[in-house]
């Protein structure tokens, strides 16, 4: 059915950014650190991407921008939260502000150039395949990056002996020091990677997505990417299935509005959001009330004693 | 690393007192750089940004207006966030305040109803806060769900059910079906305290809930248990103080009081409900609070600061051509200076000459 | 001495200079823009600040303006209005529907001071109003459209149910119900004036369901870049769209403000401006078609012919009898035609939309 077809495509690339995000927040978490700040990482992420696209005609020197430009900011977000001991929830909120600032100063200059879009695949027979021909053989290379991503990510956690201490280092990191192991680095190293995959996201935006740059053009997708995390328990598999869903409704409203369905519009919009209160909540429940699926230590501040 | 943080003995008096200023100072002193690279004259900027705003009656009534809503939103998520209660909703509870309150203004509208109408219309958008506060809170203590981000995702959930009233049920029907209510009577408008000027009623009730805050913190069990279960809470289990109630009433409270800015702020300088009535204020209320670290004297003076900010961000974009992105960057980098220097009370930073590796490290 | 006394009068030059050279150069007239979006959003916010620039080159070197982007339209519009009022700004255009209030409020303060605001309907000694006839526009793109069109389908992606936008869509079908009665139309609502992706998504999903030709009421020229990638059509909206959509533009409902802009300042610089309502369209070119391209001959010249028969306002697009969509026959204040007033509070779709207004 070309419908299907044309809507798994629409599905796919609306949860793309929301994978990238989402996935690396999940190392990040995993190993303690609760960094609030995706937003204003992935809004840095689009508008260095699109100013490095812009200035070199080449998309992956703007999307090596904006990987660069997520590291960034969260490495000013590891220097407070971790080395000076700063309350992790008000820095990621000051990161979203300062981040959200920073990126409409720089991408001023570019709004309204244009720019050549991230090609998408064409492999000779395997792309023109009905049906799954597209979906799986002709995306652009930040799809099939989110899927290779999330499939790094849960080798490095379950099969790697340096995931299994990023592990120990968020479930308690009171006995990971004790132990011996450098709590403090590989949290920064975790954040940093979670900066880097969040200014991957924003870079998707307007080098594939919607290739122009608008101020403010991630739209609050940093925020749902952050339920995200939560939604999926913080597994990797759950992620996929979570981003997925979210791209999935926020796409399907706009087809119920399309076909006339005759509901109000502002609850269609609502749904997504809905749909992550319910999900947690329903999360939280099977865990029981005593505890959840979360790391431990996460966002307890630490500092190794002397 | 030869820089590590190390906790103090007990806490710095002389920092506590001088880290507002030192954050002050050093935020000032990366603007002027900004500027600079911007082009502009730094000292000339800052004065425009900072000094202008506060020469004229005009500004400095602007500035009260502004910094009405953030300080009681504020006051309310410092109660939150003393004892570690993460409300990120305020922004949707000010919205769903707004519209129980503009309720009763709908309602009675051009019925020429008697001076009740106010008051009753505060009392409403308190309690629609309170009660929207309430579901993340209930999910917390019920299911365990993050109250981060159930309040967070409730925000964009109010968001559209106002979009929907003001373009549906509630519009105005002589309004050439624009999306706006009626524009409220006199009796439902929060009465202005300067002929020609803004400044409103708000105002003082704001600085009602200042003293009220003070009071209650300070003097009251529940005011202890809040810092107590902030500061230790073990300690807190332990004497018998219910966490989860906690939880409720701080929720509730700070629900109450986002509540009860939203419905003053639009039956005062707004005039009538309409579906943009908030510039972001409950997510800027979080970094007063911070700002104001937590106080409620403190929340005050941030708050004005802060509303200074945003006036003189505006004249700065008229006066020299400064794009307005440029206040979002400066209250990202005062927060995080002010985060760090409140940091140095508790911790110091020492320099070490020789590596100490840890007993055993079989990493 | 002799080297302090050359700097002490150096610096009483200075000063004196500065003090009194100001007021011997010629005073300029300030002027203010307020805009809700950005420029960059090559849409409404953006034509804006074109009719801006124009009229700066017309009236060079006796104008000087100002402009703020990004003002939203809540209460700190007025406090954005008043500070253009009190930092020596005579003519002030505030650019959308929602600073109507506080246009009045401040316009009320400061009786010396002109106010020209967009697309609103009250107005003051010192504020008048204006707008333009957009729906002009829709109707030559919807009769374009039904030619075009091989699924008969349009696709319309829309902001917010307000008149405006309702009349522009019953223009368009009106449009190509003339052609083709029985033409129909997908209407999506993405509840916001600018937001590139919802509206990108938007698209997708209207040619994922069939349709072929595509136009909008909304700020971005996203849903034109989805249009050329897919290989339908599309109109653009507010400003030429040809950029983003090379094989995809049929034409643009383009807003040109310059010359309005201009004769206004003009006004006032003649000491002759006065409050009013100029509600312009393609005989006064406020309204601009972008030129016709991407359609066979015969399409373009019926366009054209239309065009020329709405300028001279032989054809009026809302010409009676109109039926609305329960079938009842709308009444017709205007002679043969719909009056202004109907048309500005347009709160009904016409009959052969399917769609229900949400809100209702």
């Amino acid at each position: 059915m070309q419908m299907f077809e044309a809507i798994m495509l629409s599905v796919i690339a609306a949860s793309t950014p929301l994978l990238l995000a989402a996935a690396g927040e999940l190392v990040t978490e995993r190993s303690g650190v609760l960094n609030l700040g995706l937003e204003g990482m992935m809004i840095m992420g689009a508008a260095c991407a699109f100013a490095g696209t812009c200035l070199s005609s080449s998309v992956i020197v703007g999307a090596l921008c904006g990987v660069l430009a997520g590291v960034a900011m969260s490495a000013i977000f590891a220097i407070f939260t971790l080395g000076l001991a700063v309350n992790q929830v008000a820095s990621g909120l000051a990161l979203t502000i300062l981040g959200t600032g920073l990126s409409g100063l720089i991408g001023a200059g570019f709004v309204g150039q244009r720019i050549t879009p991230a090609p998408q695949l064409h492999l000779p027979v395997l792309t023109d395949l009905p049906l799954v021909g597209r979906i799986l053989f002709g995306q652009d290379a930040f799809v099939y990056l989110s899927v290779a991503l999330v499939i790094g990510i849960w080798l490095f956690l379950y099969r790697s002996r340096a995931g299994l201490v990023l592990r120990a280092v968020g479930d308690n990191h009171t006995s990971a020091h004790a132990l011996g192991y450098p709590v403090l680095k590989i949290r920064a190293l975790a954040v940093l990677f979670g900066g880097g995959c969040a200014g991957l996201a924003g870079a998707f935006l307007p080098l594939a997505y919607t290739p122009f740059f608008i101020p403010g053009m991630t739209a609050g997708r940093g925020w749902i990417a952050l339920a995200l995390v939560v939604f999926a328990s913080w597994r990797p598999g759950r992620l996929v299935a979570g981003a997925y869903l979210f791209g999935a409704v926020s796409i399907l409203q706009l087809h119920a509005q399309a076909l006339g369905l005759g509901i109000p519009s502002q609850l269609m919009s609502s749904l997504p959001y809905l749909a992550t209160v319910i999900v947690l909540v329903l999360i939280s429940r099977t865990r029981g009330i005593a505890g959840s699926a979360a790391p431990a230590s996460l966002g307890v501040v630490f500092v190794p004693d002397r | 690393m030869p820089l590590v943080l190390e906790r103090r003995s007990e806490r710095s008096a002389t920092i506590a007192i001088a880290s507002p200023l030192i954050a002050i100072a050093l935020t000032l002193a990366t603007m002027a750089v900004l500027f600079a690279i911007l082009g502009k004259n730094p000292v000339e900027a800052l004065d425009v940004y900072f000094l202008e705003p506060l020469t004229d009656p005009y500004s400095l009534g602007e500035i009260a207006v502004k910094a009405t809503p953030l300080v009681m939103i504020a006051i309310g998520l410092s109660l939150c966030y003393i004892a570690n209660i993460w409300n990120i909703g305020a922004e949707g509870q000010f919205l769903v305040g707004a519209v129980a309150g503009s309720w009763l203004a709908v309602r009675t509208n051009g019925t020429d109803a008697g001076l009740w109408v106010l008051p009753a219309m505060l009392l409403l958008g308190a309690l629609g806060g309170a009660l929207y506060a309430l579901i993340p809170a209930i999910c917390k203590v019920r299911f365990g769900a993050s109250e981060i981000l159930t309040s967070l995702m409730l925000v964009y959930v109010a968001n559209f059910g106002l979009d929907y009233l003001v373009r549906g049920p509630w519009r105005d029907p002589h309004g050439m079906n624009f999306p706006t209510t009626a524009e409220f009577d006199p009796v439902a408008t929060v009465p202005t305290l300067i002929e020609g000027g803004r400044l409103h009623a708000g105002a003082i009730v704001t600085l009602l809930v200042v003293m009220a805050a003070t009071v209650l913190l300070g003097r009251t069990i529940m005011g202890f248990e809040i810092r107590l279960v902030g500061a230790a809470p073990k300690a807190a289990r332990f004497s018998g103080f219910n966490a989860d109630k906690l939880t409720l009433f701080t929720f509730a409270v700070s629900g109450a009081l986002a509540g009860l800015a939203g419905i003053i702020e639009v039956a005062g300088p707004v005039g009538h409900l309409q579906p943009d009535i908030s510039p972001g204020y409950g997510f800027t209320a979080i970094i007063v609070a911070f700002l104001g670290r937590l106080n409620p004297v403190g929340i005050l003076i941030a708050g004005l600061f802060l509303a200074l900010t945003f006036i003189g961000g505006e004249n700065a974009e008229i006066a020299i051509k400064v794009p307005l992105d440029l206040t979002k960057v400066f209250q990202g980098i005062l927060l995080f200076y002010v985060l760090a220097c409140d940091s140095m009370i508790i911790y110091r930073i020492r320099f070490i000459r020789t590596l100490r590796k840890p007993a055993h490290a079989n990493v | 001495m002799k080297k302090w006394n050359i700097i002490a009068m150096a610096a009483v030059l200075a000063i004196a200079t500065a003090t009194f050279g100001g007021s011997y150069a010629a005073e300029k007239l300030k002027i203010g823009f307020i805009y809700t979006g950005p420029i960059g959003d090559l849409g409404w916010s953006y034509q804006h600040d074109v009719g801006r620039k124009a009229m700066e080159k017309a009236l060079a070197g006796k104008v000087e303006t100002t402009y703020l982007e990004n003002v939203p339209e809540g209460p700190d519009a007025e406090r954005s209005i008043e500070q253009l009022a009190r930092t020596g700004h005579k003519l002030i255009f505030t650019t959308s529907f929602g600073f109507m209030d506080p246009t009045l409020k401040v316009a009320n303060k400061y009786p010396n001071v002109f106010f020209e605001h967009a697309t609103g309907f009250k107005r003051a000694k010192n504020v008048a109003t204006y707008a333009a006839r957009f729906y002009e526009g829709r109707y030559i793109q919807g009769q374009i459209a039904a030619k075009i069109s091989k699924t008969g389908v349009i696709g319309y992606i829309v902001s917010f149910p307000i008149p405006e936008v309702i009349s522009n869509i019953n223009a368009t079908m009106l449009g190509a119900q003339s052609v083709n009665p029985n033409m129909k139309v997908k209407i999506i609502w993405v509840n916001s004036w600018f937001d590139p992706g919802k509206e990108a998504d938007a698209a997708k999903a209207l040619i994922d369901q069939g349709v072929d030709v595509l136009t909008q009421h909304t700020d971005s020229p996203a849903a034109m870049q989805i249009a050329e990638q897919r290989g339908i059509h599309a109109f653009g909206q507010s400003s030429n769209m040809i950029k983003f959509g090379p094989k995809a533009q049929l034409t643009a409902d383009t807003d040109y403000w310059g010359d309005y802009y201009t004769k206004r300042a003009q006004a006032v610089l003649d000491g002759k401006w006065a409050s009013g309502d100029t509600w312009g369209g393609l005989d006064s070119g406020m309204v601009v078609m972008a030129p016709y391209t991407n359609m066979p001959d015969d399409v373009k010249k019926m366009a054209m012919d239309t065009q020329a028969a709405v300028t001279s306002g032989a054809l009026h697009p809302f010409k009676c009898p109109i039926t609305d969509q329960d079938g009842k026959t709308v009444e017709c204040k205007g002679g043969d035609h719909l009056d202004p007033g109907q048309i500005l509070s347009m709160n009904f779709y016409v009959k052969g939309v399917d769609d229900k207004i949400p809100g209702k």
